[in-house]
């Protein structure tokens, strides 16, 4: 029975349309092994009841012949969406406790289509980290190591929770968030693929709010077809988000194919950064081989602005941020702490302890760059800028389909390793540029490093053509043959 | 241009987060640093451009001017740290 466990979710579908299992021995598999992975540190609350209910919904529903698409599916859900009734912290103290009174709409759509939920997943705090090292639950811990190596590793962040589930086999699938990447980081670490649909496709209600013109939610699994059925169940027009694109949802399962004959993919030349390991480089150029084995035309492209898209991100995300975060006052939810002096004295004491080190960081910057005197220096012009960064691509786009690039600069580092805040951030520097842009962004694992670490390839598609990214994506996975699983230690 | 000491005090203050003196006197080099590494996007010319305010183009939508929620006075009280007679209770504010 653990078997079921390394099953993907078509496969467990498939499985469960034919009775070869139950809903129920799905939801018991994974149960056991959430149960059984604590020293991963992936779940920051679990619900192995949740999972059983929907299964049982599940099994009902099979003998009656009518299976909605996730029908015995247990899934993980990042801590950053509220669920009704069920803890959700965001990673931070400062929402210790709070149980929220609604659903997110992206995992009520997941209800819908009959996903059971096996926990809450750990992440960085706020979603603040490339390392799920700023987690007030402690970091959760990459089931992958190097070769001979008992060191701890990172598996990214910020759904780092999210990636080690996946890649360790306790959940088949996940949501993620992805603000400057923060789905297609740790998926790139662990092994998985995962996407970040474009910005509007997924509801942000009930998602907590980091960065509001960034965030997006999006799926995590084991293959591209995984993704494509989860982000269909996800996604959808929600009158509750007012950037909510009303868009009919694609059929993106059934328009899976690898034949990529007639597609350009373009291959930006700024990408081509120092210090980046030659591993990268020469898995980035296999990729192009792939691609071209697909059928699709490599095309030299350029995106001017690429340099400057980090330090934009590093504006405008923590100035959103600053914005956002001045709800954790200590009045209506949370953490309260007294202070000595009045309300405001409790506004300072509650903040100064709820929060993390990188939050507070975030906080103080985007407060400075949006304070009389800086707004128009930082702000206004990193939104500038950021427009260039949109023009680059939407000329791009007219010279190619898709845009093809490594995920991160590295493979997972160790937990610990990584003390500069600007070197952390450094993670991010081919994820940033497609969400500045806000445009669809997945990646899929390509190969192992020489130490046996995964590393990911990255694909870029314009905006709202999800199909294609996952097209590309499938050609890739179908090539890599990336068949890799970290041993089990825990 | 670099913040001093005295101006990571006043962010924090605006911010609302208090601070120690050890706080502030670690952040002021961390956010210079931060701050000087921003800086490299005025080499970037912006003369002309508009400042890019939605991502996706869309037009906000209007709803109609009604109530289409409410009514759950209790479940949204449920997590505040002090409720007091159907209200958020907070520390005194007019003396």
């Amino acid at each position: 029975m653990i078997e079921l466990t390394k099953k993907t979710i078509a496969e467990l579908r498939s499985g469960l349309r034919s009775g070869e299992f139950s809903a129920r021995e799905i939801a018991e598999g994974f149960n056991a092994a959430v149960a059984g992975a604590k020293l991963l540190n992936a779940f920051t609350v679990t619900t192995p009841e949740d999972a059983l209910a929907a299964a049982a919904s599940a099994d009902e529903a099979r003998a009656r012949g009518d299976l909605p698409s996730l029908a015995g599916i247990p899934l993980g859900i990042k801590d950053l969406f509220a669920t009704r009734g069920i803890d959700t912290t965001a990673g931070s103290k400062i929402l210790k406790g709070f149980r929220p009174p609604y659903e997110s709409t992206v995992t009520a759509n997941l209800r819908r289509a009959g996903a059971g939920m096996l926990g809450k997943l750990n992440m960085d705090e706020f979603a603040m980290g490339s390392s799920n090292e700023t987690s007030a639950y402690g970091p959760v811990i990459s089931p992958w190591r190097r070769k001979g190596s008992n060191v701890a590793l990172t598996p990214g962040g910020s759904s780092g929770g999210s990636a080690a589930a996946v890649a360790a086999d306790i959940a088949p699938g996940v949501t993620g968030t992805d603000t400057g990447g923060s789905i297609r980081q740790p998926a790139a670490f662990t092994g998985i693929c995962g996407i970040k649909p474009t910005y509007g496709r997924c509801s942000r209600w009930g998602v907590v709010a980091f960065a509001s013109s960034l965030d997006q939610a999006g799926p995590m699994a084991k293959t591209v077809r995984d993704c494509a059925i989860l982000l269909e169940a996800m996604t959808g027009f929600d009158p509750r988000d007012s950037t909510s694109l009303d868009l009919p949802v694609p059929r993106w399962e059934a328009g899976l194919s690898s034949d990529l004959k007639g597609k350009r993919v373009g291959i930006p030349k700024e990408y081509r950064i120092e210090g980046v390991p030659s591993e990268i480089n020469a898995l980035w150029d296999q990729g192009i081989e792939w691609l071209k084995d697909a059928g699709a035309t490599p095309v030299e492209i350029s995106l001017p602005h690429t340099k400057y898209a980090l330090p934009t991100y590093y504006i405008i995300a923590p100035a959103e941020a600053s914005s956002n975060l001045a709800r954790y006052d200590g009045v209506r939810y949370g953490l309260r702490v007294s202070g000595g002096d009045g309300l405001d004295g409790m506004y300072s004491a509650t903040r100064a302890e709820g929060f993390g080190a990188e939050v507070k960081r975030r906080v103080m910057i985007g407060t400075y760059v949006l304070s009389a005197g800086f707004y128009d220096a930082y702000f206004t012009k990193a939104q500038k800028v950021r427009a260039l960064i949109k023009q680059d691509f939407a000329r791009a786009f007219e010279a190619c389909d898709v845009i093809l690039t490594p995920t991160a600069p590295s493979a997972a580092f160790g937990i610990g390793e990584t003390t500069d805040p600007l070197a952390m951030y450094l993670n991010d520097v081919f994820a940033v540029p497609a969400s500045l842009a806000g445009l669809p962004a997945m990646s899929v694992p390509g190969g192992l490093d020489g130490s046996g670490l995964p590393l990911g390839l990255h694909l870029i598609g314009n905006a709202l053509e999800e199909q294609t990214v996952l097209n590309a994506g499938l050609a890739i996975e179908e090539r890599a043959g990336f068949a890799a699983r970290p041993e089990k230690w825990w | 241009m670099s913040v001093s000491s005295e101006q990571v005090r006043h962010i924090a203050k605006l911010a609302r987060i208090a601070m120690s003196e050890e706080e502030i006197e670690r952040l002021v080099p961390e956010l210079n640093n931060i701050l000087g590494w921003v800086e490299q996007l005025g080499e970037v010319d912006t003369d002309g451009v508009e400042p890019l305010t939605a991502v996706i183009d869309q037009k906000l939508r209007l709803r109609d001017d009604v109530v289409d929620d409410g009514n759950i006075r209790e479940e949204v009280l449920e997590n505040a740290p002090d409720a007091q007679h159907g209200f958020f209770a907070v520390p005194k504010v007019i003396e």
